[in-house]
């Protein structure tokens, strides 16, 4: 069924998913180039689960179309599909052995010469010499590794990864993290990885999709969402960002002014997402300094006044809240390199910050100050992830 | 499998074993005793002491009457007697029962599926459907169908009309009745554990199986049917077993040539007066289920599959 032979990127078309009134995709387009480390990052509920459901064939699409080179798979039946997946809960066979698990493609498609094959997969994901065992007798990492190789040996073209690290714990979790990504290296085949974890989906894709509410809020490699997220909600999903309430009044010589809290700023026309109107002015939390004397901000850079009131050391940083005259808190990391005291809680602060590390995104009129990360709770309304 | 190997009483030991057991470690370890006696004193009284007896009965003297009693002869030659004169019946009641089985298979595996899978809130109505005919006596469950295959019923009746059953073909008194009979009253019985194993079957496996190029027959019988392995083989035995040594059925339903060795066993002891053929033949008949008993769990793999 598979024909390894036939190139193509996947590509997702308009596809919309409703389950009754919940609309878990939204009219969603993407392409994942052949060969990538794709991710698809989002909250629990977001729609990342059932986009990756609907590629495997165990979702239809309400609407729209899967592609995968020039076929069109969209109504395919799973068994169908060049497609594999390693599942959340791993769903390994439990009657049968570790081998026969792996095998299990393979004797569908009435493969000969399994035994080598199996065994390959299993030094691929260092699992020689478990062939006899059971899935119950695995620990959770042995086990995961187990649906990745039962997936990996029918050279799927894409292969859909669903949370396979989530219920790992987080030291097997960062090495499980390094391993996927070495063998996806080495197999070259394109992995689609829907994760919650944003340091995981930084870590090991070339590409991340943001979702949010069953639409893509950003795509692009992690960096560039990082440094220059498009909404605020990828601006505080994907680490965290001091995000001020403002109005933009145009361009001028490359920049974008902002007026926020009385204050005037600019940011480069570049890196702003809006040019008039209501505008959030972003920072990230380690791009920002604290001066204790207003005369010590570096010429060129813009800067706010506060008190700092709270003061944790995390041993690489020591992370600072600040609050503005205004009453919001603004995040402030800075790194613990220098000789420099910490800051006593209480004191008087300037924070600052170069133009080119800020940014402009779309707001809401009416909506305030965000500088609290959105939080991933696990439970979501709709249950559908 | 646990209705087959049953558990073992295992003390459990006190804990702080480094410690001489003190009282209350001395009491736990005699509490898994003291909970099996009831049962156990059940079982010797109602269980081993009949079986004894039925035992010594089967080796008696065949020659002696109820009323002047039975000399305990060791009369060994009541087994081949008993068999020479029932093997058509001994026969006969495997082949019904197998035959009822595995017809209750195709009909309660559906249904036990349906039930588990896709049955949503109605599960627990359709389960206390199954169960319902119970709460009735399995002697007047019997008779319900003696009404429904009658000659001059609805269910004949149509047959004949439809060409089904030629114009004096009747349903009662027939083979047909009494295997049809057996499967009606045991079903239950097979249904419940299939259930029980099917229920808890965990469909991300099927959609794994699918995902692995596996259609949904593939899947059936690689996945879903092997996890359903230990409740197929209980409800199998549930089935089988007593149907085996049932004999209101063929009583009621069949006639003289449909005759298991139920009624066998019931003539010699009630009406011809001949005991030890009758226990000679209940032992047959035990040893028999438990050596088809035997190479069947040990075929199926249960202890294998979990």
């Amino acid at each position: 069924m598979a024909t390894p032979s036939e190139a193509g990127d996947l590509r997702i078309t308009n596809v919309t998913k409703r389950f009754g009134p919940f609309v878990a995709v939204d009219d969603l387009s993407l392409t994942v180039p052949q060969g990538s480390f794709f991710a698809l990052l989002g909250a629990s509920g977001c729609g990342k689960t059932t986009t990756l459901r609907m590629v495997a064939g165990l979702e239809v699409p309400t609407a729209g179309e899967v592609r995968l080179g020039e076929r069109d798979i969209t109504r395919l039946r799973p068994y169908q599909r060049p497609v594999n997946t390693v599942f959340q809960s791993y769903a390994l066979f439990p009657h049968l052995d570790v081998f026969e698990n792996v095998a299990f493609g393979l004797r569908r498609r009435k493969q000969r010469e399994i035994a080598p094959q199996v065994e390959q997969l299993l030094a691929l994901v260092q699992l020689e010499g478990f062939t006899k065992r059971r899935p119950a007798e695995l620990s959770g990492g042995q086990q995961q590794r187990v649906a990745l190789a039962r997936a990996l040996i029918n050279h799927p073209q894409v292969l859909l990864l669903d949370e396979p690290l989530g219920a790992l714990d987080l030291k097997l979790r960062r090495q499980m993290q390094i391993e996927l990504k070495r063998i996806q290296t080495e197999v070259g085949i394109t992995f689609v990885h829907v994760t919650h974890d944003q340091e995981e989906a930084m870590t090991m894709a070339d590409t991340v999709a943001v979702m949010n509410a069953g639409r893509i809020e950003q795509l692009g490699r992690p960096a560039e969402i990082y440094e220059y997220p498009a909404t605020a909600f990828v601006a505080n999903f994907l680490g965290q960002s001091n995000l001020l309430a403002g109005d933009a009044e145009g361009q001028s010589g490359g920049d974008v002014l902002v007026e926020a809290y009385g204050q005037r700023f600019v940011v480069p026309a570049v890196r702003a997402r809006a040019e008039r109107g209501p505008v959030f002015l972003g920072v990230r939390p380690e791009k920002l300094a604290l001066v204790t004397e207003s005369d010590d901000v570096p010429a060129g850079h813009q800067s706010v006044t506060g008190v700092i009131t709270d003061s944790s050391y995390v041993g690489v940083s020591t992370q600072y809240l600040v609050r503005t005259g205004w009453g919001t808190e603004l995040a402030v990391f800075a790194p613990n390199g220098g000789s420099a005291a910490p800051l006593p809680v209480g004191g008087e602060v300037t924070a600052h910050w170069s133009p080119e590390h800020a940014f402009l995104l779309d707001r809401e009129p009416g909506e305030g100050d965000r500088t609290t990360p959105e939080l991933d709770t696990p439970d979501a309304v709709g249950a559908v992830a | 499998m646990s209705i087959l190997t049953g558990v073992g009483a295992r003390p459990v030991d006190a804990p702080g074993t480094g410690q001489a057991p003190d009282r209350s470690g001395r009491r736990r370890r005699w509490l898994p005793y003291l909970l099996l006696l009831p049962g156990f004193a059940w079982l010797v009284l109602f269980f081993v002491v009949p079986t004894a007896q039925l035992g010594a009965t089967s080796l008696y003297d065949p020659s002696g009457s109820v009323t002047a009693g039975y000399a305990m002869t060791w009369e060994f030659g009541n087994y081949p007697d008993a068999l020479a004169y029932a093997w058509p019946q001994v026969l006969r009641s495997f082949a019904y029962a197998g035959i009822a089985t595995l017809i209750g298979i195709v009909i309660g595996y559906p249904l036990a599926y349906a039930i588990a899978q896709k049955a949503g809130r109605w599960k627990n109505l359709l389960l206390v459907c199954v169960v319902a005919p119970m709460f009735t006596s399995f002697l007047v469950r019997t008779l319900a169908w003696k009404t429904i295959l009658s000659d001059n019923g609805a269910l004949v009746g149509f047959l004949r009309d439809t060409g089904l059953l030629s114009a004096d073909g009747r349903l009662l008194a027939t083979p047909i009745a009494v295997v049809l009979g057996l499967t009606y009253n045991f079903l239950p019985f097979l249904v419940l554990p299939l259930y029980a194993s099917l229920e808890r079957l965990d469909t991300r496996l099927l959609e794994a199986s699918g995902d692995l190029y596996a259609s949904p027959a593939r899947t059936f019988v690689k996945v879903t049917l092997p996890l359903s392995m230990p409740g197929l083989v209980a409800g199998t035995l549930l089935f089988f077993i007593p149907a085996v040594g049932d004999y209101i059925n063929a009583a009621l339903l069949g006639n003289t040539n449909t005759a298991m060795v139920g009624n066998v066993v019931n003539s010699a002891f009630l009406s011809r007066q001949q005991p030890p053929q009758g226990a000679a033949l209940s032992f047959l008949l035990m040893a028999l289920i438990l050596a088809i008993v035997f190479t069947y769990v040990r075929r199926a793999g249960t202890d294998e599959v979990v």
